[in-house]
């Protein structure tokens, strides 16, 4: 019956994934409204419940259209290339120890290197439009999430140095004593910012300032295609959350030995508060200025996991504290 | 042949079918009527003035080149840290003296481009 896991499971996974997007953008915007005092999208449907379904459908009966300049099958293709690494990174994801698709030995590794290809799909659909807004939103799109990659993977070195693996489901099972958050918390905080700013979400959203680059690089999309772009984006909260609940919140793992809920619940619970606050810091704070923001990267980001990485290999030989980085 | 590439080829797939199946689902349920003015770049309502495939700002390919630096230290840093513990107990704190000269190194460069400026974006 393993098999019938390994093809259904995915096919699940997709259809869990896409549910997860409709209903995170309905929350968002729910979440934004509380924030700014007003209800939030409350039309259709009860509580309006069937905003995100009616926003789909009003996006598959768009017209599509194609610039007469633009590189049409680049294109016409950006989107997929933007989209498949979204889904193929959630391969190495488990979600509990017994529900997992790929048990790769460099799980984390391949996270990050499949991530990246999304850059590409971003930087190729801004190109191909042949469109000055969106040509610069690309660049913006690609210089930001480029920078912010270094401190991304740089910032996890201290949790691998502690699990002696790249095995994600390894990394879970080395935080039944102590989750990663309290040893590794400058990782923690470095690794939450930058992936703030991979997913270009506010307040690292300049990709997409809609006040000075209308949109960013998706300016010239239309109908689904554009659909693809944003579901990219909500895929890759999906993704996200679920890496640093697994690398620094012990993944399924119950706190103090509270197992009477089953460690799915565990996971949903510690992933939906990740998802909270990135929607919380949307509502919350503004958007940075481009200088501020590269700056930041390589003069503050980079160093500090950097030293999160010497301190790291420091607090290993110091007597006591060790015990919590092995 | 390893199951876990098998399920990877299984996620590149579906990833592919779901994009592919959308668009051509939306193209038996979405109008099609292009015209000349349709098919033009936006360009804030005024007719475009020429292409935007031009040269581009250099800062892009410095930060570019940044990164790749960067990154290449990381392909080191990964398996360093994954065997770090057994190499500490095998070769003392070498381990971690030669790290920390590798990354002095780099960061020497780091701050040679700090104080060159190449960081500042104008």
């Amino acid at each position: 019956m393993d098999w019938l896991f390994y093809i259904i499971g995915p096919i699940l996974l997709l259809g869990i994934m896409l549910g997860f997007v409709t209903y995170a953008i309905l929350f968002e915007r729910k979440v934004i409204g509380w924030i700014q005092n007003r209800p939030g999208p409350n039309q259709v449907g009860p509580w309006g419940v069937f905003q995100t379904v009616a926003d789909i459908f009003k996006l598959l009966t768009k017209e599509d259209i194609v610039p007469e300049r633009a590189d049409q099958t680049l294109f016409k293709i950006a989107p997929i290339i933007t989209f498949v690494p979204a889904f193929l990174v959630l391969a190495v994801i488990p979600f509990t120890d017994r529900i997992r698709f790929a048990d790769l030995a460099v799980g984390l590794l391949y996270y990050m290197a499949i991530s990246s290809i999304t850059t590409m799909g971003i930087l190729v659909g801004s190109w191909s439009g042949n469109n000055k807004y969106a040509l610069l939103g690309g660049m913006r799109s690609a210089a930001q999430m480029i920078s912010y990659e270094i401190p991304l993977v740089m910032s996890v070195i201290g949790v691998v140095m502690s699990a002696h693996t790249l095995n994600l489901t390894k990394i879970v099972a080395a935080q039944n004593e102590v989750w990663f958050i309290f040893p590794q918390l400058i990782g923690f905080v470095v690794f939450l910012i930058a992936s703030i700013a991979e997913l270009n979400r506010t307040p690292f959203d300049l990709p997409e300032a809609e006040s000075e680059l209308v949109a960013g690089y998706h300016v010239e999309y239309t109908g689904f295609r554009f659909a693809f772009f944003m579901l990219t984006e909500y895929a890759y909260i999906f993704a996200m959350a679920s890496l640093t609940t697994i690398l620094f919140l012990g993944g399924w793992q119950a706190p103090f030995g509270w197992t009477f809920l089953p460690p799915l619940i565990w996971f949903i619970l510690k992933f939906a508060v990740i998802v909270f606050l990135l929607f919380w810091l949307r509502g919350t704070l503004p958007r940075l200025r481009t200088d501020q923001l590269m700056e930041f990267a390589w003069k503050v980001l980079l160093p500090l996991a950097l030293f999160n990485i010497f301190l790291t290999a420091v607090l290993k030989e110091v007597p006591w504290i060790q015990t919590f980085y092995r | 042949m390893n199951h876990n590439l098998l399920v990877i080829t299984l996620f590149l797939v579906l990833g592919l079918a779901l994009p592919i199946a959308a668009f051509t689902l939306s193209r038996f349920l979405r109008p099609d009527i292009p015209s000349v003015e349709k098919r033009l770049n936006y360009e804030s309502g005024l007719a475009p003035q020429e292409g935007s495939w031009v040269q581009f700002h250099v800062r892009y390919y410095l930060f570019a080149l940044l990164f790749v630096i960067f990154d290449v230290e990381t392909a080191f840093l990964y398996p360093w840290a994954v065997v770090y513990d057994s190499l500490r107990s095998s070769m003392g704190l070498m381990i971690l003296g030669e790290m920390v000269l590798f990354l002095f190194f780099l960061v020497l460069g780091l701050v040679y481009a700090w104080k060159k400026k190449v960081l500042e974006w104008k």
